[in-house]
């Protein structure tokens, strides 16, 4: 690999606190080798090309922590390939990929073909999840310590929650033995029932069994609870209300856990359902636009601390159903920094804050060295065009689904290059 | 009969709920449906408005009276009506809603009357085939129909709507009727009064624009008219009450509890009754006080009204 020059950029690593106009060096062995303000062309030889960004940004690889991916069981919704192609031309270089698959990542035999299928056919970081419990049955543990020493980044049971308090409790203590992390769908399953949209206004005028905001409180409170006996890592998954956001607030004081929020939630509210629209069938569900404005106000606040995709590839056909009988989520890897975007533009978060919720704050909860800039890593990182326009239109998605909640949506911003260990993977 | 106001039109394409209606598309429904009350008590009922048309009621969920009014309505104004019972056929094999539309509307009908148990489904349905959707109950979202042909019924006995005092009881949470009616009887100018047992109430219905209650007779106090709701048991899926015994208590209309109404207050009901559950069987049948026969034969009316308007 050549050495690369990169000069006249925005560069922007909120884990360096780095937020300056520079240049990128990056080694011939795929390292990191400069970067900042000081990298200008009096560093470069002169017989070195070196490529003006002209004010473009350079940020990290975003690290996405909610990603469902087809493989192994539903390659036709999506595969490993097809997920990193879409990741990278959203400037998405790590991945945590979730255990709803089929078979079930719930044992150790299975981790080692999960880890090869990523390593061969995914161009990205693989970050494989395995679930809490057996056949995400919500009844027995895997095997924690077995499992993460095979690779295992975390423990989740995807879009399922631990219904059943004492099997939590005892996630926790082991999770805290093993210094596991745990990442919770947080949604009581009784009260949730059949749910389908949130409880309010929109349910009732479409129709609809809502799903109360209550259904997530009681879980959060529940396992926030459990958690001052025996602090293990625990992170929630993705939290969908106001009221959520008042308990997270209240009980950062005496436990230590973090927490995540969907794009979607934080771009779209339950009128976006519309005339039932399917591909906005989602979980947690959208919510009121009070909800929405306080969940920016979450990340603001450092309540929340990492934005994701939640990226839930579906073919048409689980779409073109009933609302009742249709699948839920959205296909959305390919879009979330250009949505997250819109909420710079649109002055709601600050730019370094969502860098930040999209990089260094995932990689930091995971433990991995990645969503960041540091001289000696891997050169994973993308450029980034902030004011570009351009049109979502689902023939133009990447991903082998095409079930995005913002088909239409006119966006500002567009990643133009994304490198992985140094190599341009993606370009527009 | 034949004098067709031809200069009115409706708004839309499709009869998929009061909500997609303006007050103009409602009276031009309400004004057409009169003139077939007469017609529907003559000798010689059938017209041949709709010859030549072909009229195909979907129904994916049981039903008795709505179906048949529909596939009456169609045969009185012409036109060649074939009924589908789909709740035990195409659904079973693993059809979808969506192929099942594309297979009907291969055989070129001029209207489909739909009904299925998911909200939406009607919306689903309309945006996929050719031809008007006229919906008969979707879910728990809206009944367009049994709305109109209540509101008929009213009209046909208080002259008007506007001004009335109208109670909605029971599980509004699982109705279609009662979604719809609120939606009418609020744009013709009532004042709603919903009355259900909390756990039956849908969340922001006052955002609706109607009153809300859980005291039966604070609700019913001065109602021009009471109009009672089937409690729905096969839409619940757990324990909504505890008992039928103490909802009739609470919730049945009974004399004693109908006294706290208007003295001409009429007694309404979509159908099928549960007698003794929510609703006196006395007062049902009583004449004087109960339209629900009435609401039957009108029903029929309302439906002629709405095939031939949306059939052009």
């Amino acid at each position: 690999m050549k050495k690369k020059y990169f000069l006249n950029a925005n560069i922007i690593d909120p884990q360096n606190s780095i937020d300056e106009v520079g240049g990128l060096i990056i080694g011939e062995n795929g390292l990191i080798e400069a970067v900042g303000k000081k990298v200008n062309t009096n560093n470069i030889p002169s017989r070195e090309k070196y490529i003006d960004l002209k004010g473009n940004y350079i940020i990290p690889g975003i690290v996405d922590m909610r990603v469902f991916v087809g493989e192994p069981g539903f390659e036709y919704k999506e595969n490993f390939r097809t997920l990193s192609e879409a990741s990278l031309s959203g400037g998405v270089t790590s991945v945590v990929t979730m255990p709803n698959t089929n078979p079930i990542i719930d044992n150790v035999s299975i981790v080692d073909f999960l880890k090869r299928r990523g390593r061969d056919k995914a161009k990205i970081n693989i970050f494989p999840t395995a679930s809490l419990t057996k056949n995400l049955e919500g009844t027995n543990m895997t095997e924690f310590g077995l499992l993460q020493a095979k690779g295992i980044i975390g423990f989740t049971d995807g879009y399922k929650t631990i219904q059943n308090t004492r099997l939590m409790s005892r996630i926790m203590r082991s999770a805290y033995d093993l210094n596991c992390l745990i990442m919770q769908h947080v949604e009581d399953g009784e009260l949730a029932k059949d749910g389908m949209v949130n409880d309010g206004i929109i349910s009732t005028k479409l129709g609809l069994q809502g799903i109360s905001d209550l259904a997530e409180k009681i879980i959060i409170e529940r396992d926030l609870t459990l958690l001052e006996d025996f602090n293990c890592r625990y992170h929630i998954s993705q939290i969908s209300s106001q009221k959520s956001l008042d308990v997270i607030k209240r009980r950062k004081e005496n436990v230590e856990f973090t927490c995540g929020v969907s794009i979607n939630n934080l771009s779209l509210n339950e009128n976006d359902i519309g005339d039932f629209r399917t591909f906005l069938k989602l979980s947690p569900p959208l919510r009121t636009e009070d909800d929405r404005l306080a969940l920016i106000k979450g990340v603001n606040n450092d309540l929340i601390d990492v934005i994701v995709s939640d990226h839930k590839p579906e073919d048409e056909e689980q779409k073109r159903l009933t609302f009742a009988q249709a699948a839920t989520g959205a296909s959305g890897i390919e879009t979330l920094l250009p949505l997250a975007l819109e909420l710079y533009h649109n002055e709601s978060i600050k730019l370094n804050k969502i860098i930040k919720a999209l990089t260094c704050n995932p990689a930091k909860i995971l433990k991995i060295n990645k969503g960041n800039l540091s001289i000696g890593n891997e050169a994973d990182f993308c450029i980034l065009d902030i004011n570009k326009p351009w049109v979502v239109k689902k023939e133009n998605l990447i991903s082998k689904s095409k079930n995005t909640s913002i088909e239409g949506r006119k966006l500002q911003g567009k990643v133009t290059n994304t490198f992985v260990k140094g190599e341009e993977l993606f370009k527009i | 009969m034949a004098n067709v106001k031809k200069a009115i039109k409706i708004s839309k394409k499709h009869l998929l709920g009061i909500q997609d209606l303006s007050i103009a598309d409602v009276n031009f429904i309400l004004s057409e449906a009169k003139q077939f009350i007469a017609l529907n008590k003559s000798k010689n009922k059938k017209l041949d408005i709709l010859r030549g048309k072909t009229q195909i009621n979907l129904f994916f969920e049981p039903s008795t009276r709505t179906q048949s009014s529909f596939e009456l309505a169609g045969k009185r104004l012409g036109a060649d009506v074939m009924s589908m019972n789909l709740n035990n056929s195409a659904i079973k094999k693993g059809e979808t809603l969506i192929d099942t539309a594309m297979t009907l509307n291969a055989m070129h009908p001029d209207i489909i009357v739909v009904r299925h148990q998911d909200s939406g489904a009607s919306n689903l349905l309309s945006q996929k085939v050719n031809c008007a959707v006229l919906n008969a109950g979707d879910g728990r979202r809206e009944h367009p129909t049994q709305a109109l042909l209540d509101a008929l019924t009213i009209i046909d006995r208080k002259e008007k709507i506007e001004g009335l005092k109208i109670a909605i009881c029971g599980d509004i949470v699982h109705s279609r009727v009662a979604r719809s009616n609120i939606y009418l009887l609020n744009m013709l100018g009532a004042e709603v009064n919903i009355i259900a047992p909390s756990n039956l109430m849908p969340k922001d219905i006052d955002k609706l624009g109607v009153n809300r209650f859980s005291d039966m007779k604070k609700g019913l106090k001065d109602c021009d008219i009471v109009m009672m709701l089937r409690l729905q048991n096969e839409r619940m899926t757990s324990s909504f009450l505890s008992s039928n015994r103490e909802y009739y208590e609470y919730y049945g209309l009974t004399p004693d509890k109908l006294k706290f109404a208007k003295d001409d207050a009429l007694i309404m009901h979509p159908g099928p009754m549960n007698r003794g559950i929510e609703i006196d069987t006395n007062l049902a049948d009583d004449i004087n006080k109960s339209v629900i026969k009435e609401q039957v034969e009108l029903g029929v009316a309302v439906r002629m009204a709405c095939l031939k308007i949306f059939c052009e």
